[in-house]
Formats: C-alpha cells, structure tokens, sequence
C-alpha cells in the first residue's frame, strides 16, 4: 500500500464485537415470526443465518437491529443488554446493516451515500453546525479522506464515486450498500441476503469483499443468505431456522449432515413424492 | 411611447419586494417537502398565525418590538412542532395522500384558531419599520417593501449557506429518500421530522411579520400561500435555490402584469408559467430529477 505522508496514521479500526441472541421471540398477528430463536456470532466470525423461504431470517435480523421490537428475548453486544436500544443508537454503539432490498438513498451520489454511513458518528445535534463551523469543516475534510482510503478504494468503488446511485446496476448496488455499512466503522456487520439476484461472477466478487472486510478490518459479520455454496465457503458458524425456530446450529461440515435441516431444505410437509425421496435418500 | 422607463423600473423594484417575501415562504415549504416529502397546503396559514401571534405581542400586550419578534418566534417553533407531532408523525407510516389531506384540514383549524381570538377582521400591523421612502437613482421604492426584502434576502442567504455547507443538509434528504435506511445509519428520523417543523414554521412566521407589515394582516391572508405554490412548482419542491429564484421572478412578473396589462391579467400569467413548467420540467426549475432505473 502507499503511504502518503497525510496517510500515515494507520487506520482506526473498531474492536470486533461479539453478539449473544437469546430466546427472541416475535408475532405477526396470529403468526409466530420468531419462536425462542437464540443465535451467537463470536466476535471476528462470519455466521451465516439460513433457511427456507418465510423461516424467520429477516424478521431475526430485524428484531437485532432494531427495527421491529421482540415480544420476548434479549440482544447482547459484547455483553451489553440492546433489547431495548432503539435503531438509530444500535447503528452508534457499531452495528451496520445492510437491507433485503436495496435501500440507498436515490437521487443521491455513491460518495453521499457512502458519507452518510458515517453520520451517527458525527455532530449528532443539528444545531451544532451553526456553534462550531470550523470543527464541522474540519470533520468533513477528514471524514472524505478516510473514507476515500478506507472504504472507497478498499471496495474498489473509485470510478463510480460520483455517479448517482440509482442508475448502478444491481450487484454495485449492493456493495455501495456495504461500503455504506463500513463507513459505519461497524463492530459488527450484519448483511441481508448480499449476493441475491447476482450471477456468478458477482457473488464471488462479493464473497471475496466480505472474506477482504473481516481479514482487513477484523470485525465480525452476520449474514442471511440463500445461495447454499456461498454460505458454504465463506462461513465459520452456520445457524438454520424454519418455521421461526432455530433447528440447528454449527459449522458448516455440521450442519450439511444435519438430518433436520436437510429435511426442511427438501420440504416434507406431507409431500408423499418428497418424502419418498428422503426415505431414499 | 406610453411605458416609461422609471415606471419600469419602479414596479419591477416592487415586484422583487413582494417576490422576497413569496420566495422567503416558498423556503418554508420546501424544508418541510425536502426532509418529510409531506405537501404542507396549510404554508399560508402557517405564515398568517405567525403574523396573528406577532400581533398578539406587539399590538395585544404593546411589548416593543425586539420583544416581539423574537417571542413570535418561539411560538411559531412550538406551533411547527405540535402540529408535526400531532398530526403529521402518527401518519408517517401512512401514505402522502392522507398527510397531504392532513395539511387541508390544518389550514381549518389554523383559521379557526386565529378567528377564535382576533376574530375575522382585518387589521394592522403596528409600524415598526421606517417610514423614509427609499429613493434609488430616481425610483421610488415605499420603505416597506425595501426592508421587508432586505430582511428576507438576509434570512435566505443564512438558509442557503446552511444548507449548502452542513452536513445535517444531506440528512434532511436521506431522511426524505428511505427512512429505514436513515435510521440504520444512524439518523434520529423522528428528531428531523420535528426539526423541519419547526424551522419552517419560523421562517412562515418570519415571512407573516413581514408581509403583514406591508399589507395588514387578516384571517385570509393565507390566500398568499396559492402563489408560493407556484413559485415552488416551478422553482422544484425540493430546492431552496429554486424557491429563491422562482420567487422573485413571480413577483417580478405579478407586478409587471398587473401594471402594463391590467390585475386582471396576474394570474393568468403566474398559472402560465405554471403550466410550461409542469409540462417542461415537472421537477421544476432547480428541482431533483429522480433518475429511475427501469
């Protein structure tokens, strides 16, 4: 890497944390979203959180960053009860997330996007522009040098910078997503289905940008996915849910062989062709 | 020739005065529309109970008039941020059209409210600005509309430079764009929906002092609002700059028109210009243009 002299303080980086799920529940209406799902990323790990279609991983991943309020259970990071930590201050303490769908903010530039993950950390209070106006301009100079460093060049997203994000396609979305979670200086970074809807060759570049993050910048990351082979390979600790119920846990050798959740990926909810299958199997 | 120059150049002078002060509420507006992309119809009554209230003050309990302005604005803020809580936040999650309505319904009560206490008839601002008419080269311009537009032209270089160079600005329109995404970021929604309540509340109140002291004031003087539509139409919703110029070109040609070809010509032209821009640059003139990806 080249040093320049303005470059020479070695970057800050945020202690990973860990995170401790425990017995979250949540409901819909009548339906059980989340039923006693307990999960734990231990700090510098990837878990993967997976399952079939309606299991519950959205809604676990939103009940930990606070978005939706569980019925039951607690988030810990790195010990510290968040349970009752509403969104915004979830995103200061260092957990960044990214969305299912794509939610940047449109009509906006990559490099705006990019900035505006760094926003809880500065002035937090809008009146604080007008009592110090140098300080404000301090920080926003050095807030574009770093982030230029640390998450623009990093995710390689330089020719892009000022290009409005919402004529990116697809796969550059999502990873101006994440680079809008690093801006964060997160402790824990927690992506929502990363690759999907990308082919092939943008799920490897992702996979390697996630395997780059927690070398790089040794933060743990909690990942809901789809794509098995993905998962697979990059992951440490693998944790399934079905039916709003956490019915294994392990790593990822422990979990392919597990009986139940090959069960729930290939259905035998009174499927007799299915089920005849299985027995086969 | 029957036009003449210093005829000219006087009504044009005028027509910037009262475009300040359109393009000074047309800033009101778009505050609210920049951060909570809510439609505010009751900006004209925002601007009128602000100018009630400073009335209250100056005139009702005779306080001088760096008591009042200052009073008149707290108020305003405590008015901007009570209707945001009350009505506007407990929508959020609904869709704009039923805000939008919301904002129908408040122009209403705004009226009602002021009617309660001062009842319909019109009245007068006391004096407080100087009375010397100004007199440039050899236009005459009445002092009120000299000052009134100083003090708004001041008030809109603050905004401006604000919200160009800080960093809060860009959290307004995150906050607008996706508020889950401003949220996980870290930005207090609820405390910018407030905010921009309240701002635009005192800058509607500003804007009521001042066009009051021109021309009275009255439980209709929200009427004013129907041409701060126009000029943020055409100056783009969501664009301080836009508001700005649009404003004074409105009023500018408002003047003009009514002076060359007759009042009743206004707003034929004002609805004109409209109409071109909806059908040129519906985002209007500064406006965003959402680039969609299909």
């Amino acid at each position: 890497m080249a040093v320049s002299p303005s470059h020479s303080a070695a970057p800050v980086r945020p202690p990973a944390a860990a995170l401790d799920v425990d017995g979250l529940s949540l409901q819909f209406g009548g339906v059980k979203a989340l039923d006693g799902v307990s999960l734990n990323v231990a700090a510098g790990s990837i878990t993967a959180l997976i399952g079939p279609n309606g299991a519950g991983k959205t809604s676990a991943f939103n009940a930990i960053s606070g978005f939706y309020k569980p019925k039951t259970g607690t988030v810990k990071l790195d010990g510290e009860d968040i349970t009752h930590v509403p969104a915004r201050e979830r995103a200061k303490l260092g957990l960044a997330r990214t969305f299912q769908n794509i939610a940047l903010f449109r009509g906006m530039t990559v490099l705006d996007n990019i900035k505006l993950g760094r926003h809880a950390h500065l002035n937090t209070n809008v009146f604080d522009a007008f009592l110090y106006w140098g300080r404000a301009k301090r920080e926003e100079m050095e807030l574009r040098a770093e982030i230029e460093r640390d998450v623009i060049d990093f995710l390689e997203l330089d020719h892009i910078r000022n290009v409005p994000v919402a004529i990116l396609p697809y796969g550059l979305q999502k990873k101006v997503e994440l680079a809008r979670a690093l801006a964060m200086r997160p402790r824990i970074l927690m992506l929502d289905e990363p690759v999907a809807g990308m082919n092939r060759e943008e799920t490897e570049d992702m996979a390697r940008a996630i395997l780059d993050v927690r070398e790089e910048w040794g933060i743990s990351v909690l990942l809901v996915e789809h794509d098995m082979g993905m998962v697979m390979d990059i992951s440490d600790h693998v944790c399934v849910l079905n039916f709003g119920r956490r019915i294994a846990a392990g790593t990822p050798a422990e979990v392919r062989a597990n009986p139940d959740v090959i069960k729930a990926y290939l259905g035998s909810s009174g499927d007799p062709h299915k089920a005849a299958v299985e027995e086969v199997a | 020739m029957a036009v003449e120059f210093i005829d000219v150049v006087e009504t044009s002078l005028a027509g910037l005065g009262t475009g300040a002060l359109m393009a000074l509420t047309g800033v009101a507006f778009v505050i609210i529309y920049k951060a909570t992309k809510v439609i505010n119809l009751a900006i004209g009554e925002m601007l009128m109970i602000g100018a009630f209230v400073f009335y209250g003050f100056s005139a009702g309990l005779s306080l001088p008039i760096w008591a009042s302005v200052p009073l008149t604005l707290v108020v305003a803020a405590i008015i901007g941020g009570v209707i945001e809580r009350t009505m506007i936040r407990p929508l959020m999650k609904d869709n704009p059209v039923s805000v939008f309505m919301v904002t129908i319904g408040l122009t209403s009560i705004l009226i009602g409210v002021v009617e309660l206490i001062w009842s319909a008839e019109p009245r007068r601002l006391p004096e407080f600005l100087p009375s010397q008419p100004i007199i440039i080269a050899d236009a005459f311009i009445p002092s009120k509309t000299f000052y009134s537009f100083l003090i708004a032209a001041a008030v809109m270089a603050v905004l401006i430079t604000v919200f160009a160079f800080w960093r809060g600005g860009i959290a307004l329109r995150a906050t607008a764009t996706d508020r889950a995404a401003a949220s996980s970021v870290g930005i207090d929604v609820p405390g910018v929906f407030s905010f921009s309540w309240m701002l635009a509340a005192v800058v509607a109140a500003l804007a009521g002092i001042l066009v009051g002291s021109v021309g009275g004031i009255s439980s209709a003087m929200g009427l004013f609002g129907l041409s701060v539509f126009v000029v943020v139409i055409v100056g783009g919703l969501d664009s301080i700059a836009g508001a700005l110029v649009a404003g004074l070109f409105i009023g500018w040609l408002e003047a003009m028109v009514g002076r060359f070809l007759g009042g009743e010509f206004k707003l034929l032209a004002t609805f004109s210009i409209l109409l071109v821009v909806l059908v040129v640059r519906p985002y209007g003139l500064f406006g965003t243009h959402e680039i969609e990806r299909l």
